[in-house]
């Protein structure tokens, strides 16, 4: 059984099909990238996974483990491994990171049954983690995302992912906004976080993400569907010659 | 539905009440000289009205009708009920000074533990012993506003608290209102002098005990504070949801002086919090913060009234409202800058977090500036929680309700931030705990 099987996914938003049948299979241990052009419905998908509210799933299903992924909260969902890295990660003042890190990491162990972390545990895990992305402590004390430059609201995704260990990683256009240094402490983050039960999409419009984090299965999206799946050989075949040639395909 | 009375009868009713609570009321004489004039006072407006402009949004003629006959002297019973209320709201480390059906108690108060430096005594025993007035005339002042002239006709009992020159009060005073009667008034008055260059914390709560209901709590309270003292005033209103609660607070402060104000009304039926801050003496920088936390069909109103009367002064006032429900928050917040008091810095800033489409937040700023040479200024928002905030709280595992939860305490956090004692933070952060709880 795949862990997320996407059967067939129309979805509309503010009467638009921006998904238009949609199959996607990824199975543990894969690392997937999605790429195609903006407004292909990327981000859309990312969300319909993760349960965000306003999206009209008008036919389809999506299978997680062999449950109804659709019928659960957001929360729930988490709780359950998916995890999604937002393209546009949102500040919330007042409250600060480390709470915010604490409050989540509680909640989801709480629902699955888990003992919540001591203070001791809590804290010496997300020096660990914010350490080996870079992240400087002070930040941790700062609002969530509050005043964070592009890639260090980038980082701060990934120090989440990384402390609640979900199964299924979804990166939204993590790369953007990082810089070089930047982008290749993040996809070590990422790197590390490889495992034959976790399995990740990484959507993405540059192949350099890709050379750093080297997908099993590269596919090619355009207007709310999958019009292509191949290789990691095809991402360099993307950046040649665009996107062009897959718009009327499949 | 409440009775809504024509001004000639609310008027004859009261008068009753008044009649019927003289022989109770304590001092005699010129205390009662004193009672007298400001219930004529009262008399010629009556209950507050929405033609009078400072009201507008809190009419209590329509509200409440009638002020109901005063609560009896609280029984043994009644104590027993008190007391555990009492000491639920107790702050850690805090002095308690317990006042049941507007009567102090001295036997549920800590007054053993009282420091040095401060010294209590009640209302009823001061004006009891205020042969020449004097005293009385001070601690019974009024205002042109009816509901302080009442509660100066009216008052039973309080506290009467000084603190000494340069003394600073280690543990927060605290007074305790508990109400445990039925459809019964009670009228308190306290009054606080804090010395030049003393430091103290005071803290009011307003508490129904179990069985409690459908009551009036009329307060006030008068503060002194004096040349480079500094003064942290904390007050939590948590009533019975079908009570009244009518406080005034008549403040004025000395030069280079310090106070912290913070109100937040958690319940009660209706609420009204007026505080009338007198900047006196320069160099002074006041923060006065308050807080509304409504659901269902409750109506708070608080009214904040900062008189810059010399130069040099700072003030800063921010007001928070979080409304669910069909619940009604009034916000009037007035700067006034008089003619003298240049080099005035004063902002006025209100939120208010609506929570239901039902949910209502009237906000009154003025600015009323007679001096050249200021800096002042307000702003004002109102809205929804931000749903794109609530999902991605949600994405990271957290419950819908926890995810409100956690951006209410952000949206308040701020002014609840400011309160300097942690003992105290820790106090209001658990009430609006409470109330967050209490919603689900
Ligand atoms: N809330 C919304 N209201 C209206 N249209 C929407 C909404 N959300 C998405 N869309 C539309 O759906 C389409 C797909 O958007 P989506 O954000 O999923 O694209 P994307 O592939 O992630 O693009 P990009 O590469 O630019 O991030 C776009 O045309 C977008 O305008
Ligand atoms: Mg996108």
């Amino acid at each position: 059984m795949a862990l997320l099987e996407i059967r067939h996914l129309h979805v509309g938003v503010e009467d638009r099909e921006v998904l238009r049948g949609l199959d996607l299979n990824v199975n543990a241990g894969e690392v997937h990238a999605i790429m195609g052009p903006n407004g292909s419905g990327k981000s859309t998908l990312s969300h319909v996974i993760a349960g965000k509210p306003g999206y009209e799933i008008t036919r389809g299903q999506i299978l997680f483990r062999g449950e109804n992924l659709l019928r659960m909260e957001p929360n729930e969902r988490a709780a359950k491994g998916v995890f999604l890295a937002f393209q546009y990660p949102v500040e919330i003042p007042g409250v600060t990171t480390m709470n915010f890190l604490r409050a989540a990491l509680n909640a989801q162990r709480k629902a699955r049954g888990q003992q919540e972390f001591s203070t001791p545990e809590f804290l010496k895990r997300v020096r660990q983690v914010a350490g080996s992305l870079n992240i400087p402590q002070d930040m941790l004390k700062r609002g969530v995302n509050v005043g964070f430059s592009g890639g260090e609201k980038k980082r701060n995704e990934i120090l989440q992912m990384a402390l609640v260990e979900p199964s299924l990683c979804i990166l939204d256009e993590i790369d953007s906004g990082l810089d070089i240094d930047a982008l290749r402490i993040v996809a070590s983050g990422i790197n590390a976080l490889r495992a034959p039960e976790r399995a990740m999409i990484i959507i993405t419009h540059y192949r350099r993400l890709l050379d750093h984090i080297v997908p099993d299965v590269v596919h090619v999206m355009s207007k709310g569907r999958i019009m292509k799946s191949g290789g990691k050989e095809l991402a360099l075949e993307l950046e040649a010659s665009g996107y062009a040639q897959f718009e009327h395909a499949a | 539905m409440k009775q809504v009375f024509p001004k000639a009868d609310a008027e004859r009713a009261i008068g009753n009440v008044f009649a019927a609570a003289r022989g109770r009321l304590p001092g005699a004489g010129p205390v009662a000289k004193i009672r007298a004039r400001a219930f004529e006072v009262y008399e010629r407006t009556g209950l507050p009205h929405r033609r009078m402009e400072d009201w507008k949004y809190t009419d209590l003629r329509a509200l409440i009708g009638e002020v109901l006959p005063l609560a009896p002297r609280p029984d043994a019973e009644a104590l027993v009920r008190a007391k555990v209320s009492a000491e639920q709201v107790s702050g850690d480390q805090a002095v308690k000074l317990v006042l049941v059906d507007g009567i102090f108690a001295p036997e549920l108060s800590d007054l053993g533990r009282l420091e040095n430096e401060v010294v209590v005594r009640s209302l009823r025993e001061v004006l009891e012993n205020s042969a020449t007035g004097a005293m009385a005339g001070l601690v019974l002042s009024t205002t042109s506003d009816p509901a302080i002239s009442l509660n100066a006709a009216m008052a039973t009992d309080g506290l009467v608290i000084t603190v000494a020159d340069g003394n600073a009060v280690k543990c927060p005073i605290q007074i305790v209102h508990v109400a445990t009667g039925l459809s019964v008034s009670t009228f308190t008055r306290s009054y606080l002098q804090l010395g030049k260059g003393a430091h103290a914390a005071i803290v009011e709560t307003f508490v129904p005990a179990g069985g409690a209901s459908g009551y009036q709590a009329n307060d006030a309270i008068i503060v002194l504070v004096g040349d480079e003292a500094s003064l942290s005033h904390i007050r939590v209103a948590a009533d019975a949801s079908d009570a009244v609660n009518i406080s005034s607070a008549i403040i004025a402060v000395g030069a280079r002086a310090k106070l912290d104000l913070f109100s937040m009304t958690c319940s009660g039926s209706i609420s009204r919090y007026q505080g009338f801050i007198t900047l006196a003496g320069e160099g002074t920088k006041l923060s006065a913060n308050g807080v509304n936390l409504i659901r269902d069909k409750l109506h708070a109103d608080t009214t904040i009234v900062v008189d810059h009367a010399v130069p040099h002064c700072t003030s800063r006032e921010k007001f928070r409202a979080v409304v669910d429900d069909c619940g009604r928050s009034v916000f009037q917040g007035r700067i006034v800058v008089r003619p003298a008091a240049r080099k005035t810095d004063a902002t006025l800033t209100t939120r208010a977090l609506l929570l239901s489409d039902q949910a209502e937040a009237d906000n009154k700023p003025e600015l009323e500036i007679l001096a050249d040479d200021v800096t002042c200024g307000h702003g004002a928002t109102s809205g929804a929680l931000d749903d794109t905030l609530v999902f991605y709280l949600r994405a990271r595992g957290l419950s819908e309700t926890d995810a409100q939860s956690l951006l209410i305490k952000a949206f308040l956090g701020e002014l609840i931030e400011e309160i300097t004692s942690e003992n105290l933070r820790d106090f209001v952060t658990a009430q609006a705990e409470h109330w967050l709880q209490a919603g689900r």
